[in-house]
């Protein structure tokens, strides 16, 4: 049976109760696997309250950290401090000298690009081809799509059609994520499916995108945060007893 | 000899916090399909309300097979109906209201 993900909701932390009800839809209309968005500094303890809510309604949690860096060097250290202590890393591109770095590097696992400024969206087909080789996925958010009206929305609409065409032309990842800020902004995998002709992207793309694509970058990273990892392609599969 | 215009019926649950009309349902999907799609769109949709339950929030929607996909994200894409949050999720699609009955119990 597929597991359908969703790598971006954007509840508040702080509000648990929230929080809980929005983790309680996303598993009734199909999401088996979430990724909730965490401040850098978030205490470990809080991850695991949060894991403790995913668990008990069934969901399996993923702790992600959205960096938005200034420049370059500013990535670099965020990337170096953070990397080990999520499992997903996420990179919201504010400049093309950030796109390129991030997209380049093999710890980022998604690009995001702001929807506000239209110009800010700089996944062309240079980022493409550093992302296609360091195995970094673009990152699509819905709730942006639901929420714009009229010109807003037919641009926003235009970018991810171009952007679309320019990663799967470069077989760069697409991950689609509801970027759901209240319960109101959830929909179901199938729904993103259908919302995703309007940019010319096929259903079984579209169904991959919120399912295969997603899970295997939680499922590489957990491999690689475990304590067995050594290198890629090399792990503990046993251990002497002491 | 016309060639009979295959169908789909969708069973759907619209969720908001208070109860709407049949009429404010069309109303929301129509516009929604027009928005998306235009009238254009909109004329090739064939879309009809076959049953709308008030007290569940339930609905199944009839659609031409070519035209699903248009008003699956039609569906979607709604947020809002009279200024108060509302979402439409498709729990079913069928090819017959029998077997959309026996997949969804929606339809008695």
């Amino acid at each position: 049976m597929t597991r359908f993900v969703d790598l971006h909701l954007c509840a508040s932390f702080r509000d648990l109760k929230l929080l809980k009800k929005m983790i309680t839809k996303s598993y009734t209309i199909g999401y088996r696997l979430i990724g909730i968005p965490l401040p850098p500094n978030f205490d470990r303890d809080e991850i695991e309250r949060i894991r403790k809510i995913c668990s008990e309604v069934g969901v399996d949690f993923v702790s992600r950290v959205d960096l938005a860096p200034k420049n370059t060097n500013e990535l670099l250290g965020s990337l170096r401090r953070l990397r080990r202590r999520f499992e997903v890393v996420s990179v919201i591109c504010t400049s093309k000298p950030i796109a390129r770095q991030a997209a380049k590097d093999r710890r980022v696992d998604l690009l995001s690009f702001p929807f506000t400024k239209p110009r800010s969206r700089f996944f062309d087909r240079a980022e493409a081809e550093l992302a296609s080789e360091s195995l970094t996925a673009f990152e699509i958010d819905m709730a942006p799509l639901l929420t714009l009206e009229g010109f807003l929305r037919t641009r926003l609409l235009s970018s991810f059609r171009r952007e679309t065409a320019t990663a799967k032309s470069f077989g760069v990842p697409i991950v689609i994520s509801s970027g759901a800020t209240d319960d109101y902004l959830l929909r179901g995998p199938h729904d993103f499916s259908a919302l995703s002709i309007l940019f010319d992207m096929d259903s079984s793309l579209a169904l991959s995108a919120v399912s295969d694509v997603p899970l295997s970058i939680v499922e590489r990273n957990r491999l690689k945060l475990s304590p067995d990892f050594v290198a890629p392609g090399l792990r503990v599969v046993r251990r002497k007893d002491p | 000899m016309t060639q009979r215009v295959k169908q789909r019926y969708l069973a759907i649950q619209i969720e908001s916090a208070e109860a709407f009309e049949e009429d404010e349902v069309k109303d929301a999907i129509w516009s929604a399909v027009l928005q998306l799609f235009g009238e254009y769109g909109a004329s090739k949709a064939g879309l009809f309300l076959i049953e709308y339950d008030k007290k569940k929030g339930q609905a199944v929607l009839r659609c031409s097979l070519k035209a699903l996909s248009m008003v699956h994200a039609s569906l979607a894409s709604i947020t809002k109906k009279k200024e108060k949050p509302v979402v439409f999720h498709v729990l079913r699609i069928s090819g017959t209201l029998r077997a959309l009955a026996k997949k969804s119990r929606v339809v008695d």
